[in-house]
């Protein structure tokens, strides 16, 4: 296999790793709704529900760093290290809501359960926000330089330079925050899609049903503004050459030909948004339809999936730099070696056993939908 | 960069902060996973609630300890890229691929299972849930396999090359990652999980005998507790034996600084305690010691199994005498001259930056060729004098005497423990005994946490060996915004702590009152 073979391999599992991600931030969606439900029995539901699941999504959070750090790795620092408020943000909300499950209900906790229903609050709102935020730099960019030879000034050994403010330039950006709003409704309409198939209550059911309404669209309103400017933007496509240095070149409207040149995947976000749009309506208009959450949520997955693909495919530097746009990432220049990759590609054979035991254990697990009854009689509950 | 020396050392605070909090959880989910699951064996075995009672006694104590270990893991991954953003470039491509390896093999394995094993009681079969159970342990474990993995390079870089197009290391070779130093590592801290965790078990259950409530819940823990325990320990020490032996091999100067020894000899003493004296230095003539109790030819045997081997001290070492990765004494080059050549290592990279840049291909191989010949003290480039290349001698010695001494006295108290528990039962009458095992609980975690920090200020000021040193390693970032960082970590984790410690305390002491002899009561 050759290194573009595996570079474009790998930065399809990120695509994957993503868009699987963005699906499970229906626990963040669902605890952003925790504070506005005022019937406790209600709110014990949905924390119940989300809790049986809150570790996959941040597992997931987990290995899509982890995927990018093996993969593409100069990503992994410029970034993190760069965007640094950005990233600690989303951090300190995945550690708050870590610990809130467990804690929230326990005698001793010091705190209350209120103040572990609001770390859960927070961390569905900060997290879906910022992630999207995270998200949209992957098109608008950063404000960042590149520099390998700074690792032999001893006095400034760092390769990549980020603008004084470290990440709150990218949280004040519109587009992003746009992105990251529509992140927040999709991950409220999923999380109202999860729970109607999840919780056995039908009067709560109904409920969810006039909210998923709600959610759902403001999500298409922030989604479609996100989409119209994603697709007249300008991005940056490269050319490298025998040294390996590379030239960056601004396109116009370059993701909307990138939707053109690579049809498959302008293909996959129609199917993705059809996917959306079918479980979305479907759960509002029929009362006893309940697994909207299986169409919407694979739909979700193609939609990101496609976005990740025009980021970084079709010669597109996947993270741009706005203040030094030879700066940018691409997949070419950001990423592992030919050894490295093909390693962590034996590795990556392992997915479809995670995914398939991990797919049994949810089906196990979820045959018997949740109930008031079962939490009144369950050994261990939040 | 403003005052790179304060962002280096506020990084390694933030760092070592959270992998310290992180580590206070971590061993006990390790071995506490590991006594669940073979509870849960023999009610499996047995069909009997008492053992099941104690099953879901222990689980419910892990589910509390598991939440705030994965809370504190989550920074220390990203931290790698939030505050060491040059090393997730310079060695990215070789650390990076045991996290994701880690996330994809272990990380999925523990979240998908922890859920049954606290959901699934009635919802899956009683095979399914046991092996849920051992999943979820055996995930912590492969978890730890490989960070440890990936610690351990770090100590003792191998199967890697350094690419000067890219300017960073790569991967040559994957398995070279599994080196002695891994494998030590790895069952060291696997095992010393076992062994904290046996000690919780036993202090807690001691504590239901000290108020004489659930007595036969409380000795059915403390068995499996005590030998659970003592099997841990005794592995921690047969691999602790075995990492001092790949330490002085691999990392000699970490010996020296934990043994607070400028000046070796053969047939070298081993301090047991003593106080290092802070005015000594590599090149002055102080004592080393303001006192110490020697054992004599305690450090060749520690070192090298030889009474009669050489140990180099930290001046030995500056001077070029040191031992190889076969234990043999050999005469090297001095510290000085590794910084001089890890200098002109730097000067070959810029001159084959430029000639890169340039297109020229000739200038580039002779770059290239001087490159390699010096690339082996690369990292010695960044100093500008020896003292720099010398750990913190002082903590490393002392943290280095409280794991060894606290290994030791836990040693005598599992033997003690199982004496008493079936030498006539006196352990579940003696109630200076079960107050000892109580007050030991909190001995094991200083114990644990002494070990990472042998290991870890012992290798300063390297992030890797030799190649890249810490002040390197840092993200580009002001100082104030690590400061601020720091404190929110140490108040967060810390808030988090005092609620784990407290719900923790608050389970034990309800559920003690209670009649534990049946799964029922829950």
């Amino acid at each position: 296999m050759t290194l573009e073979y595996l570079q474009n391999y790998w930065w399809l599992l990120v695509s994957i790793l993503g868009g699987i991600l963005v699906f499970l931030l229906f626990v963040q969606g669902g605890q952003s709704m925790l504070l506005s439900t005022r019937s406790a029995e209600r709110r014990e539901l949905i924390v119940n529900s989300l809790g049986r699941k809150w570790e996959l999504t941040f597992t997931t959070l987990v290995v899509f760093g982890g995927a990018a750090f093996a993969s593409f790795p100069l990503f992994y620092s410029t970034s993190f290290g760069g965007a640094y408020w950005l990233w600690l943000i989303i951090l300190f909300s995945f550690i708050l809501q870590a610990v809130s499950y467990e804690f929230r209900n326990k005698r001793g906790n010091i705190y209350g359960t209120g103040t572990y229903d609001l770390f859960l609050f927070l961390n569905g709102l900060i997290g879906c926000v910022l992630l999207g935020v995270a998200v949209g730099m992957f098109f608008f960019g950063g404000e960042f330089t590149v520099s390998r030879g700074s690792l032999l000034d001893n006095t400034a050994p760092v390769i990549s330079n980020w603008a004084p403010s470290h990440g709150f330039e990218a949280m004040a950006d519109w587009r992003n925050l746009v992105l990251g709003i529509a992140v927040f409704f999709l991950a409220r309409t999923l999380a109202c899609l999860y729970m109607i198939n999840n919780i056995d209550n039908y009067p709560y059911r109904d409920s969810l049903r006039q909210r998923c309404l709600i959610y759902g669209g403001c999500f298409l309103i922030f989604f479609l503004w996100f989409l119209g400017v994603l697709l007249t933007t300008t991005g940056y496509a490269y050319t490298t050459d025998d040294f390996g240095n590379t030239t960056i070149i601004p396109i116009g409207c370059k993701y909307f030909y990138n939707y053109i040149d690579l049809w498959w995947a302008g293909l996959t976000l129609l199917i993705g948004v059809g996917l959306t749009l079918f479980g979305w309506i479907s759960t509002v208009m029929r009362r006893n339809y309940t697994y909207g959450i299986w169409p919407t949520g694979f739909g979700v997955f193609l939609v990101v999936a496609s976005l990740f693909w025009v980021a970084g495919y079709n010669d597109t530097a996947f993270y741009p730099s706005t203040i030094d746009p030879d700066s940018s990432l691409t997949i070419r220049n950001a990423s592992s070696s030919h050894f490295t990759l093909t390693v962590m590609s034996y590795v990556s054979l392992l997915i479809p056993v995670v995914v398939l035991y991990i797919a049994y254990v949810w089906h196990c697990m979820d045959r018997r939908k949740i109930s008031i009854d079962e939490l009144r009689t369950a050994d261990h509950k939040y | 960069m403003e005052d790179l020396m304060t962002v280096v050392d506020w990084s390694r605070w933030q760092f070592a902060l959270t992998a310290i909090y992180h580590w206070l959880f971590v061993p006990l989910t390790l071995g506490l996973s590991v006594i669940v699951a073979i509870m849960e064996t023999i009610y499996v075995r047995t069909n009997s609630p008492k053992w099941l009672a104690a099953t879901k006694f222990w689980m419910t104590l892990f589910g509390i300890n598991f939440a705030i270990g994965v809370a504190t893991g989550l920074v220390l991954e990203f931290e790698f890229g939030t505050n060491w953003s040059n090393y997730s470039w310079f060695v990215g491509d070789i650390f990076g691929a045991p996290l994701a390896i880690e996330g994809i093999v272990a990380f999925f394995m523990e979240s998908t299972f922890v859920a049954v094993m606290f959901f699934g009681w009635d919802k899956v079969s009683r095979g399914f849930h046991l092996t849920a159970t051992w999943l979820t342990a055996i995930g912590a474990s492969i978890s730890a396999l490989w960070i440890l993995v990936a610690n351990a390079w770090m100590q003792y870089p191998a199967g890697t090359e350094f690419d000067p197009v890219q300017m960073r290391n790569i991967m040559t070779d994957f398995w070279a990652l599994f080196s002695g130093v891994a494998v030590n590592k790895f069952f060291h801290a696997v095992f010393s999980g076992w062994a904290l965790a046996g000690v919780f078990v036993i202090g807690v259950s001691c504590w239901m005998l000290f108020i004489n409530r659930n007595t036969a819940f409380a000795q059915r823990s403390i068995k499996v507790g005590a030998w659970t325990g003592l099997a841990g320990l005794l592995l921690t020490m047969y691999t602790g034996d075995g990492s001092a032996v790949e330490v002085t091999r691999c990392q000699p100067m970490k010996l020296a600084a934990m043994e607070g020894l400028y000046h070796g000899s053969s047939e070298q003493s081993l301090v047991a305690f003593g106080l290092v004296n802070p005015d000594k230095s590599w090149n002055n003539t102080e004592d080393e010691y303001l006192f110490a109790f020697e054992i004599p030819y305690g450090l060749s045997i520690l070192a090298n199994h030889d009474m009669h081997s050489f140990v180099p001290g930290i001046a030995d070492i500056i001077n070029g005498v040191s031992v190889n990765a076969q234990g043999d004494t050999i005469n090297t080059i001095s510290y000085a001259e590794r910084i001089a050549r890890g200098k002109q290592a730097h000067e070959a990279l810029r001159r084959f930056d430029i000639a890169r840049a340039n297109g020229d291909k000739t200038a580039m191989a002779a770059a290239q060729q001087a490159l390699q010949a010096d690339y082996p003290y690369f990292g010695y480039g960044y100093f500008d004098s020896v003292d720099e290349a010398i750990p913190p001698v002082g903590v490393t010695f002392y943290s280095f005497r409280i794991m060894v001494i606290l290994g030791s006295y836990f040693l005598l108290f599992y033997v003690l423990v199982l004496i008493g528990v079936y030498y006539r039962e006196w352990l579940y009458r003696a109630r200076w005994m079960q107050v000892v095992a109580i007050l030991s609980v909190p001995l094991m975690w200083v114990c644990s946490e002494a070990g990472w920090i042998v290991a870890e200020v012992g290798r300063q000021p390297w992030t890797v060996q030799d190649l890249l040193p810490t002040r390197a390693a840092i993200s580009s970032l002001p100082a104030s915004s690590v400061i601020t960082t720091f404190w929110l970590f140490a108040g967060i984790f810390t808030i988090l702590l005092i609620a784990e410690v407290s719900i923790m305390m608050h389970q034990i002491s309800i559920r003690s009152s209670q009649d534990l002899e049946t799964a029922n009561t829950y």
